[in-house]
């Protein structure tokens, strides 16, 4: 297991190098000037050229790729354009809310999907399996931005019982905290807890057929503990992938989320230097989403062996 | 102070190693440290300001961004400071002289100036500071070039020697739009104006926690110990008045989402809500606690249709003179800003409204006719060519009055190229003189401010400098002249005479096609503040206070 975890962490040296190669020449490619957007609404051709030469982004592309990868080599992501800022206090100052956003939502999600899931399944074909399959569908079906902005209006707007908007990080006390990140856990979430509940639904339409499962029926084992401890366990390898796919949609899902609440995020961060073409931010940002999801994949297939003794590296 | 110093200091201290992904987990966690100073800085008066942009850029003169300014409007000060009829009053300035001949100024500092950092304000500031500025900003290019010296008496008295009595010494000094006149520490003036200062330390109201600074975010300033306000207590009005700190803190927020933005406001999460959409204001006007402050023609925003000179069919002013018979300005605003009580039609350049505003070459306006556009431009040469418009998708004025152009010239029968991008390309993509074939364009939409096009001078898109003029690139003698004349004009009949043939003439040039003047009404909590004060160019946030 330890050799192939080794081989693995070395097999993402290639595919970071490919990101790196790919965004970089992508944004370059990308119509859009940082030193236009500095310079202003009233400035002139010759004013932006000036901007850009100091910028350094006259310079040939390659001689800037070279530049921007010798430095990733030393740790340093680069400085922003427009800030000034060192890329990485910029990540780092938006990490805390976008973590704690997707674990929070994945605590909701995987909470309230996983049982929804199984009674679907134990109970399949009569109403409760009924009930989630058409909460499932609306779950696909309704934008996340619409549930926000319905939970905003409820909940923050007329009863006042959470806040609309914003983030407090944990350090300013445990509820506020919390307050802050129910209302977007839970639009972020249902989508996500829409596509568990199907996939879970279905793995265990699957196992609850087999021999193994009639054998502990049979043998009056209690029905939870053929749920949980024999059945769910062993419906668990294809409920871990969508798990594990579902994090690289979050990571997605997150930009439209801390948008319409405020939260001060990596999404947020990556849309906003899109926008405003600040490279060294941009490119900061993919490479680290990258790796994220090269390191939730190896932990996906790692628990494979941990979920099914049959699976070996 | 000091607790905020101290709060501070520590992680300036942590933050200067951060270059490093060793650092980012330390940043990480100094990110949770930082958080745990916020709640005793909290407890002050505090106000809780969302603003049209997030403060992403600390130099007012590095960038012409208005937020930008906003925030050196708080840090920094000015020596005079337009007022809301765009009178220069002294700021900074405790005395100045003119000579007979308007060729030479003395101004003398007011007593006891300090920054932020507690050093004095010296001559020796204003002067690196202004040419900072000069070397930048068009006004200040325009000002230099009629400087011959600029020197210093002592640490409180300069003098600056005109070669020729340039008439808008102080009025650009203190201009209320673009890059405004601020004044820095000799040491952050030194920086060449094409890179942005390092520090934001300055004489104005307020000072600007840095390390609490997230941009994209918010930004935080707490009141400068330091700074000693104008004496005699006058009222505010723009830029001018005493400037009287009204809270220990202000947060300038950024919240992308206007929904958003609008339901915390009704939600009593912000206090003051800069730029809510027009969309939003029905709404607003309803809700319990919230007031919507209309601002003057001045703080208006005027559409602007670019079209570029240097290429077919626009080329040729018969060309650009057809298009006026496209216009009607009403179908415009309406797809805009919807309620007419927000709202003008102008079929001028200057703002309508404005002391300077005239009728002068609004005839062209008079026929609405789009089979006699198509006809006119035929004349002209357009034999069908596809005209490119660049058609910015991510607006929320300049996306709806593009469409709203775009239809109109194919309900007329002309082929339209639309290009759609977002804002960002529309902002590099103008800046090419290429052909349209070879990646350039035919027109543009824009906007902008009030205050700027209420002058002459500071009305730079009326320019016609050829290829040292803003995108389009209008090329005329006659207007360059007038523009000069304005600015050496010594009364105010002249002014008015020369600025109504300024805009006769560009007109007839076609500088620009106006689709109209609108305002946006700041919205804010009733409950919680009082001492607003109508904007003029750019938000007055320091007298704002909580009640």
């Amino acid at each position: 297991m330890t050799a192939y975890i080794v081989r693995r962490l070395f097999a993402t040296i290639p595919v970071m190098v490919v990101v790196a190669v790919f965004v970089f020449f992508l944004l370059r490619i990308a119509p859009g000037d940082p030193a236009a957007i500095i310079a202003g609404e009233d400035a002139t051709a010759e004013a932006i050229e000036a901007v850009r030469a100091k910028l350094g982004l006259d310079r040939p592309v390659l001689e800037q790729f070279v530049l921007w990868t010798w430095g990733l080599l030393q740790g340093d992501f680069g400085v922003s354009i427009f800030s000034n800022l060192p890329v990485t206090r910029l990540m780092a100052q938006r990490m805390e809310p976008t973590i704690a956003l997707t674990l929070s939502t994945l605590l909701v999600a995987v909470g309230l999907a996983i049982p929804t899931g199984v009674i679907a399944a134990w109970k399949a074909r009569r109403w409760p399996d009924r009930v989630v399959m058409v909460f499932a569908v609306m779950g696909f079906a309704v934008p996340g931005f619409l549930i926000a902005y319905v939970l905003i209006w409820i909940f923050a707007v007329k009863l006042g019982w959470l806040p609309v908007q914003g983030y407090r990080p944990i350090a300013e006390g445990f509820w506020p905290f919390v307050e802050g990140l129910i209302l977007p856990s839970l639009a972020l979430g249902v989508t996500y807890m829409a596509l568990i509940a199907r996939i879970t639904r279905a793995s265990m339409l699957d196992v609850l057929s087999q021999d193994y499962i009639r054998t502990a029926n049979s043998k009056g084992l209690a029905t939870t503990r053929v749920l949980l401890l024999h059945a769910l366990k062993n419906a668990a390898v294809p409920i871990v992938t969508v798990i594990g796919i579902g994090i690289a949609l979050l990571i997605s899902g997150v930009v439209i989320t801390e948008t319409v609440f405020n939260i001060p995020g990596l999404g947020r961060l990556t849309v906003d230097a899109v926008l405003k073409r600040d490279y060294p931010i941009v490119q900061g940002l993919i490479i680290v989403f990258a790796g994220a999801k090269v390191l939730v994949n190896l932990a996906i297939d790692i628990s494979y062996a941990f979920l099914d003794p049959r699976i070996r590296y | 102070m000091d607790r905020v110093h101290a709060a501070t200091t520590g992680a300036t201290m942590r933050l200067s190693g951060t270059r490093t992904i060793g650092g980012l987990a330390a940043a990480l966690a100094l990110g949770l440290g930082l958080g745990a100073t916020t709640p005793a800085i909290a407890q002050d008066k505090v106000l809780k300001a969302v603003m049209h942009a997030d403060v992403r850029v600390i130099d007012p003169i590095w960038t012409t961004q208005t937020i930008a300014n906003i925030h050196g409007m708080l840090v920094y000060d000015t020596l005079f400071g337009n007022d809301a009829n765009m009178e220069p009053k002294p700021q900074m300035v405790g005395k100045y002289d003119i000579s007979a001949d308007r060729l030479t100024y003395t101004f003398t500092l007011r007593d006891g100036l300090k920054f932020s950092d507690g050093t004095p304000v010296t001559t020796k500031d204003v002067i690196a500071s202004l040419r900072r500025w000069g070397k930048k900003d068009g006004v200040g290019i325009r000002l230099f070039s009629f400087v011959e010296t600029l020197t210093a008496s002592d640490d409180k008295t300069f003098v600056m020697k005109l070669t020729k009595p340039y008439g808008m010494v102080l009025d650009s000094l203190g201009k209320t739009n673009s890059s405004v006149a601020v004044i820095m520490r000799e040491v952050e003036a030194m920086t060449d104006p094409q890179q942005q200062v390092k520090e934001s330390i300055g004489s104005g109201p307020y000072m600007m926690v840095k390390d609490l600074w997230v941009p994209g975010s918010k930004a935080i300033y707490v009141k400068n110990p330091h700074y000693v306000p104008r004496p005699g207590n006058e009222p505010p009005s723009s830029f001018a008045g005493t400037k009287i700190a009204g809270v220990d803190r202000i947060e300038l927020l950024w919240i992308a989402d206007s929904q958003t933005a609008m339901s915390a406001l009704i939600a009593g999460e912000i206090d003051f809500f800069e730029n809510p959409g027009t969309d939003f204001l029905p709404m607003l006007e309803k809700a319990r606690n919230v007031k919507l402050l209309k601002t003057g023609d001045l703080d208006s925003t005027h559409g602007m249709i670019r079209l570029n000179h240097l290429h077919p069919p626009f080329d040729n002013p018969k060309a650009r003179q057809a298009m006026y018979h496209l216009i009607n300005q009403e179908d415009f605003l309406r797809a805009i800003v919807g309620d007419p009580k927000y709202y003008r039609v102008c079929h001028g350049l200057i703002t309508c409204g404005a002391p300077l505003a005239s009728d002068g070459g609004s005839h062209f306006f008079k026929d609405y006719n789009p089979k006699k556009a198509l006809q006119l431009l035929k004349e002209a040469g357009y034999k069908g060519e596809p005209i490119t418009v660049l058609q910015a998708t991510d607006h929320n004025t300049i996306t709806p009055a593009t469409q709203v152009l775009v239809q109109a010239m194919r309900d007329a029968g002309i082929n339209v190229d639309a290009q759609a991008m977002d804002w960002g390309t529309v902002v590099s993509r103008r800046a090419k003189k290429e052909p349209p074939a070879q990646g350039g364009w035919n027109i543009f939409v824009t906007t902008t401010g009030g205050v700027g096009s209420a002058n002459p001078v500071l009305h730079t898109w009326i320019g016609a400098a050829c290829d040292k003029g803003l995108f389009g690139w209008p090329c005329d003698a006659k207007i360059e002249e007038l523009r000069n004349d304005f600015a050496f004009a010594q009364t105010d009949a002249d002014k008015k005479r020369i600025a109504r043939d300024l805009q006769t003439r560009a007109m007839e040039q076609v500088v620009y096609i106006p689709f109209g003047q609108w305002t946006t009404p700041l919205a804010y909590r009733s409950d919680r503040i009082e001492g607003i004060v109508p904007n003029t160019g750019l938000a007055v946030l320091w007298g704002i206070k909580r009640k």
